[in-house]
């Protein structure tokens, strides 16, 4: 385990050049806090470094060459302006999906709801849209689709918050099978009443038309979802750590029977816990449909809520790490289609990559208090 | 655009892919050199997928042989920003002169998108939606009609059925998807008037379990030859032939997983447009902005004679190839459907008549509802 440590030597540099000059720099305090957090850090870039040694083992086993793969994932994903703008535009999505898993699991849920939410919040997005079109101006119009959209969301993911406080019912299973209902539902509107009629072969509704559109944001060909969802990100990061909600939240997801012996409103608690995340997913169907499709279609089932699983697990589900996270999915999945084209690989290796990383960090969940660096004394823990 | 000015841009950008080695062809800059065209090709799923999207990967090793021609390929790309990202990523960083889109989600609003965004590259799409009022002058639709394949099936199927039944695996009750239907049926009405087409919907284009049920569902039902139009008919194909009936085949060929029982197949020829885009490109022709057509074009094909195949209904199909490429019409008029008996065909259409393209019914002797 003696590689860990290096590394970890480097990243509590880079931390305490981030950190701002707050904490008193005498007392051992700060010093402590730093090595403890650096853990953090250390940690996941360690075991992000073991997942990508073993995909170019993975690689020199087929026949690849591990350098140009990071050559291509370099250039496709990061390299250019043309590829990092891609990258972002990719991780929109990603970053409201992840929080919409992240929310929850600070209050010891796993919800895995967030494709149904994502599909159903853009599909009412644009069915009260469809019929506004035309005589309602674009901000009027647009300030409804949002509505809409993370209502519906927060609604069908507070449905399996509720079950949960309510009757017990597994929130992984209940918000994955409400996800297949979600998919079902907006199936049934847009292949029978709400079906555009001219549009014979591809089942949609009737598109919503440029002028309600969102645009990109300015200098960039990235729409607004990304800065939204950053933004987002932050006040939810400052919502579950700074304030009563958030501590409350984190109490009940840590001792859940303490939580209710203290008094704490856990039912409300939950449900809005759910509610919060089913309304990042609906708004994330929202830009779907106003920024990239036009109209609601089964393309919103592209696997954005399942993708944000990953993410929100690779932040450790805070709020704030899932942007960067997301930014580095996107720049893989961006990448991945270079990778295909020029070496010549099935889209598959990606997924491989993705899976291994996956894997990695979960085991190396096992890692953490383990290292002497990282804890120097027991016993003489800050209070 | 002038074909001038695209074999200009063609001739600079290889020239510079040569010789100043800019960022956009540093890979594949050896090969680029001798290269005047670079296509991108887009698929929506598995290159072999034993479907739709090996029809075209099949098409693109041909075009791959063409001297001159590069191909760049992505599969797996969702009909989501991905496939308008895709597309630009191979202008941007592999040069590509011509976008062959092969998904019908790619088009609204993505390809039209990037036609408009890239004037000076061609984007071809691979479904009739290309509409020369509103869309892009460098945009395209090609597009090959699969139904006169059917046909084609539907005789070799009505010789080889002995219960009469034909079983039709189908995913949306959809224009095309009718249309197919419709075509076996009148395949193997040509040869066999007691035949009957059974028909089963999935309700999505890729539903394994769903087709797997639907097939075993058709046989318990009588049926003794099975075809399909979904995306893959792998899984089909696979449990027809284990469940020891025949199969006729649907966008590719599936001959390899159905030694005993295959007859022929439905297949697309994507190969003859791909070529012709590649050579008009070389001789600075402009591109056909439309291309549609079936066996009179040689843009669709049935694939070679299986096990399954008996000499009759090898000398009907291919006697039924014959007329498919004289256009002798398939919807002799009038016809019913099978609903309300109300004649919804009043007289005899062409191959290729657009009213055929509006089909939204199933025609008397075909069990199933679209409903």
């Amino acid at each position: 385990m003696s590689t860990g440590s290096p590394a970890a030597g480097d990243l509590s540099a880079v931390a305490a050049a981030v950190k701002p000059p707050t904490a008193p720099a005498a007392g051992s305090d700060f010093a402590l806090r730093l090595r403890a957090n650096s853990e953090y850090v250390a940690i996941p870039a360690f075991a992000l470094l073991m997942a990508a040694l073993l995909f170019a083992v993975f690689l020199l086993a087929i026949g690849k060459s591990p350098i140009d793969f990071v050559d291509y994932v370099w250039r496709g994903g990061f390299g250019t302006a043309f590829s990092f703008q891609n990258t972002l535009q990719r991780s929109s999505p990603l970053i409201l999906t992840a929080l919409a898993v992240a929310i929850p699991a600070r209050i010891g849920l796993i919800m895995i709801g967030a494709e149904g939410a994502l599909v159903l919040g853009g599909f009412a997005a644009a069915a009260i849209a469809v019929p506004m079109v035309g005589f309602a101006p674009p901000i009027v119009t647009m300030p409804v689709m949002v509505v809409t959209a993370v209502a519906v969301g927060a609604v069908w993911v507070g449905i399996a918050g509720y079950l949960r406080y309510a009757r017990g019912v597994n929130e992984t299973i209940s918000s994955l099978l409400l996800t297949y209902i979600g998919i079902a539902i907006m199936n049934f509107f847009v292949e029978g009443v709400m079906r555009d009629a001219s549009n014979p072969n591809k089942p949609s509704t009737k598109p919503i038309g440029d002028a309600y559109m969102v645009g990109k944001i300015p200098g960039t060909d990235v729409h607004w979802g990304f800065a939204v969802g950053v933004l987002l990100s932050i006040a939810l990061y400052f919502l579950m750590t700074r304030t009563t909600f958030g501590f409350a939240a984190r109490v009940t997801g840590g001792n859940f029977r303490a939580a209710l012996a203290q008094g704490l409103p856990v039912g409300k608690l939950i449900v809005s816990c759910a509610m919060i995340a089913g309304g990042c997913a609906g708004l994330a169907g929202f830009f779907e449909v106003a920024a990239i499709q036009g109209r609601a279609n089964a393309s919103l089932a592209a696997g954005y809520g399942f993708t944000g699983i990953l993410v929100s697990f690779l932040a450790r589900h805070n709020p704030l790490v899932v942007v960067p996270i997301a930014i580095l999915f996107g720049g893989l999945v961006a990448s991945g289609g270079l990778i295909q084209r020029r070496m010549e690989l099935p889209d598959a290796t990606v997924l491989v990559l993705q899976g291994l990383i996956f894997v990695v960090l979960l085991t190396s969940e096992t890692l953490y208090g383990r290292f002497a660096i990282f804890n120097p004394k027991k016993g003489t823990d800050r209070t | 655009m002038s074909p001038a000015e695209f074999s200009r841009r063609a001739f600079l950008q290889t020239t510079a892919a040569g010789t100043a080695g800019l960022a956009l062809s540093l890979a594949g800059a050896t090969r680029a050199f001798a290269a005047y065209l670079t296509v991108g090709i887009v698929y929506v799923g598995a290159r072999d997928d034993f479907g739709w999207n090996q029809a075209h990967a099949v098409a693109a090793e041909a075009l791959k042989l063409v001297p001159g021609v590069k191909v760049v390929e992505e599969e797996n790309v969702p009909e989501t920003d991905a496939c308008a990202k895709t597309m630009e990523s191979m202008i941007n960083l592999d040069g590509a002169g011509l976008i062959l889109a092969t998904s019908f989600g790619y088009y609204t609003p993505f390809v039209v998108d990037m036609a408009k965004k890239y004037p000076k590259v061609e984007f071809r799409h691979a479904a009739p939606l290309w509409n020369k009022d509103k869309d892009p002058k460098n945009a395209g639709s090609y597009f090959g009609y699969l139904n006169q394949a059917h046909y084609v099936d539907g005789v070799a199927a009505g010789l080889c059925t002995k219960s009469n039944k034909i079983g039709f695996v189908a995913a949306k009750p959809i224009a095309s998807v009718l249309s197919n239907i419709n075509s076996v049926l009148l395949g193997a009405r040509k040869v066999n008037p007691k035949a009957i087409v059974q028909v089963i919907f999935t309700g999505d284009w890729s539903m394994p379990v769903r087709e797997a049920e639907a097939a075993s569902a058709l046989v318990d039902a009588g049926c003794d030859v099975i075809t399909c139009h979904v995306d893959s008919p792998k899984v089909v194909i696979e449990t027809a032939e284990k469940r020891g009936v025949k199969t006729c085949g649907h966008n590719a060929s599936q001959a390899p997983l159905a030694p005993k029982g295959f007859i022929t197949g439905a297949e697309y020829k994507w190969a003859t447009i791909y070529k012709g885009y590649a050579a008009d490109l070389a001789a600075s022709n402009p591109l056909p902005n439309f291309l549609a057509g079936g066996y009179e074009s040689d843009y669709v094909q049935n694939t070679a004679f299986g096990a399954g195949a008996t000499e009759a209904a090898k000398a009907a199909a291919t006697a039924a190839i014959a007329d498919m490429k004289n256009k002798v019409p398939i919807y002799v008029g009038p016809l019913k459907d099978n609903k309300t008996g109300k004649v919804v065909i009043d007289k005899t259409y062409d191959n290729l008549d657009p009213f055929l393209d509006q089909m939204n019914y199933l025609l008397e002797g075909v069990v199933g509802s679209i409903t």
